[in-house]
């Protein structure tokens, strides 16, 4: 069995994002760049598979800046390959990025796709369930549980309230994952750098990303503050709300 | 302005409050509103009277990613409307973007408003909503996803008789088959009962930590809530989750610690009488919904407060 990640940095949302001049992107410039963490779950639920059932995991991204540290991260918790698309825009919106990561995955012979649910700038859709399109494989988002059962694995989709739904899913199949069985793992620095000594990524050229639809940005700002929360710096302040609602 | 499509969101039997929330916020647009109803009941129907037709297509009681997606595009495709829209929950996921890709539609995601009138124009909450984010999909036909709670959903409830239609389910694959629904586990404690919650969030750095919230939890006869990242990390049951696949809670007091304000996470607390957070980040989007804030490391706060209740 062969499970495909597609990996993608997003920005450390616990940092401050800055506008670009130009009013309609992030200033990329200062920004640090970390992986979606769905993606992470995903890594990680691919490898739990793989040392359950047995399976090759392919780590794959678009090259950019970090790609090659990001990609030999995941070799290092587990994955056995990993794949780096060269020469396409990797902060492209999905519509494009799934034509591109399809083209790509198409050829490999993958049972399983797995995709974070969601990433931080989602704007235009998901990317799991665009790029099935693409493969003409089906796709579940939010899938919070996967069982291999021969020809097709067994999945639990989380709707909300804590209400689920099983599936069972023929493969080849695209999985958006919500999260893994277990926290993602860490790699130890030494470890990432011991594969970079031995190991190495693989490179394939991008193909066209045109075709996908798209919708133009015309704006991005920081939210207006609102009334906002009166702020405190003294705990006795909060007691006294607390009293005076009747909780305390 | 062309029509608009609401696809009806049900689970369980019951229309969910983002089918009236995508109502209310299609009635303001202008044009022509109609219904897909995928499944569903004849009941269901009655409740759609902001409406002016329902379309039917029977694609079987229980939600199938594959056959959902593909009965709505047979509605598409019969209809042509203009602006299609659809939840930005688990099922909304799998449908819009299916269809966006099948019929070459721009989409955008996780909508808070929407303008019609030549070119639809859409904002958005992105960045765990620290950016807003305006879009232009064109002045043809487009896919949008609503983010629950933008609206009251008071503004799309209405009884009324639509006119219905049925549309044939078209042949699929079967790749995916539905098998059970599971109801959620049985918890020690409804967070939903309570008049106070003590909320942790990502500012946890560890399980262990979590006892500083139990302990001011117990000073205060509060349960311990959490937003998402936790119960993801396996720290906390699925039944402590607040927020969009969690639980909707609104006790008298919600006490956010360490919890950034992402979208998801509000959307499940924001209907809380008094809500206090406590954030080390001064910029944290939950201090924009809290009514009572401090910026300050949150384990410091939470035995600071649980001395001072003693």
């Amino acid at each position: 069995m062969k499970i495909v990640v597609p990996l993608k940095q997003v920005p450390d949302l616990v940092e401050d994002l800055d506008i670009d001049d130009n009013g309609i992107s992030l200033d990329y410039e200062y920004l640090k760049m970390k992986l979606n963490e769905f993606d992470d779950h995903a890594l990680e639920e691919a490898i739990l598979l793989k040392e359950s059932d047995g399976a090759e995991v392919v780590a794959i991204a678009i090259d950019g800046d970090d790609v090659d540290k990001m990609l030999f991260t995941a070799l290092a918790k587990g994955a056995d390959k990993a794949v780096k698309i060269t020469g396409a825009d990797p902060y492209v919106d999905n519509h494009a990025l799934a034509k591109v990561m399809a083209d790509a995955i198409s050829g490999m012979g993958a049972d399983l796709v797995f995709t974070g649910v969601q990433s931080a700038g989602d704007r235009d859709g998901q990317l799991g369930p665009i790029m099935a399109v693409h493969l003409g494989a089906p796709s579940v988002s939010v899938v919070t549980s996967v069982k291999v059962a021969g020809g097709a694995v067994t999945i639990e989709k989380e709707y909300s309230g804590g209400m689920m739904a099983e599936f069972d899913v023929d493969t080849p199949a695209v999985l958006g994952i919500q999260a893994a069985r277990q926290t993602p793992r860490y790699a130890p620095v030494s470890k990432v750098r011991q594969i970079q000594q031995s190991a190495s990524i693989d490179e394939v050229a991008a193909g066209a990303s045109d075709g996908a639809a798209s919708s133009s940005i015309t704006k991005m700002a920081h939210p207006e503050k609102g009334g906002g929360a009166k702020m405190s710096s003294d705990i006795d302040e909060i007691v006294a709300i607390l009293k005076e609602k009747g909780v305390a | 302005m062309g029509d608009i499509l609401v696809v009806a969101e049900h689970l369980n039997g019951e229309l969910a409050d983002i089918t009236f929330e995508m109502l209310g916020m299609a009635k303001s647009l202008g044009g022509t509103v109609n219904v897909a109803l995928l499944g569903g009941s004849d009941e269901m129907v009655g409740q759609l009277g902001v409406a002016a037709n329902v379309y039917r297509v029977d694609c079987g009681s229980d939600y199938n990613p594959e056959s959902y997606s593909a009965a709505l595009k047979a509605v598409v495709d019969a209809k042509s409307p203009q602006v299609i829209m659809v939840g930005n929950s688990s099922m909304g996921m799998d449908m819009a973007n299916t269809l966006s890709a099948q019929n070459g539609l721009p989409m955008a995601a996780a909508c808070k408003s929407i303008s019609g009138g030549g070119n639809t124009t859409v904002e958005a909450g992105l960045f765990g909503g620290k950016i807003n984010v305006t879009s232009d999909l064109g002045s043809g036909a487009c896919v949008v996803t609503v983010a629950a709670g933008s609206v009251s959903a008071d503004d799309g409830k209405a009884d009324g008789s639509p006119a219905t239609e049925s549309i044939d389910m078209p042949a699929t694959d079967g790749k995916v088959r539905f098998k059970k629904l599971i109801m959620p586990e049985s918890a020690d404690v409804d967070i939903t009962a309570k008049d106070v919650l003590v909320a942790i969030g990502r500012g946890i750095g560890s399980k262990d930590d979590i006892e500083v919230a139990e302990e001011l939890a117990e000073v205060l006869d509060a349960a311990v809530a959490a937003s998402r990242p936790i119960i993801d990390a396996g720290w906390m049951p699925k039944s402590r989750q607040v927020g969009k696949s969690g639980l909707k809670v609104k006790p008298k007091v919600y006490i956010a610690l360490g919890i950034s304000g992402a979208p998801e996470h509000l959307e499940g607390m924001k209907g809380s009488s008094t809500i206090i957070a406590i954030n080390t980040d001064k910029n944290a989007p939950i201090f924009d919904v809290a009514h009572y804030g401090m910026v300050g490391d949150l384990f410091d706060v939470a035995e600071e407060l649980t001395e001072a209740l003693e």
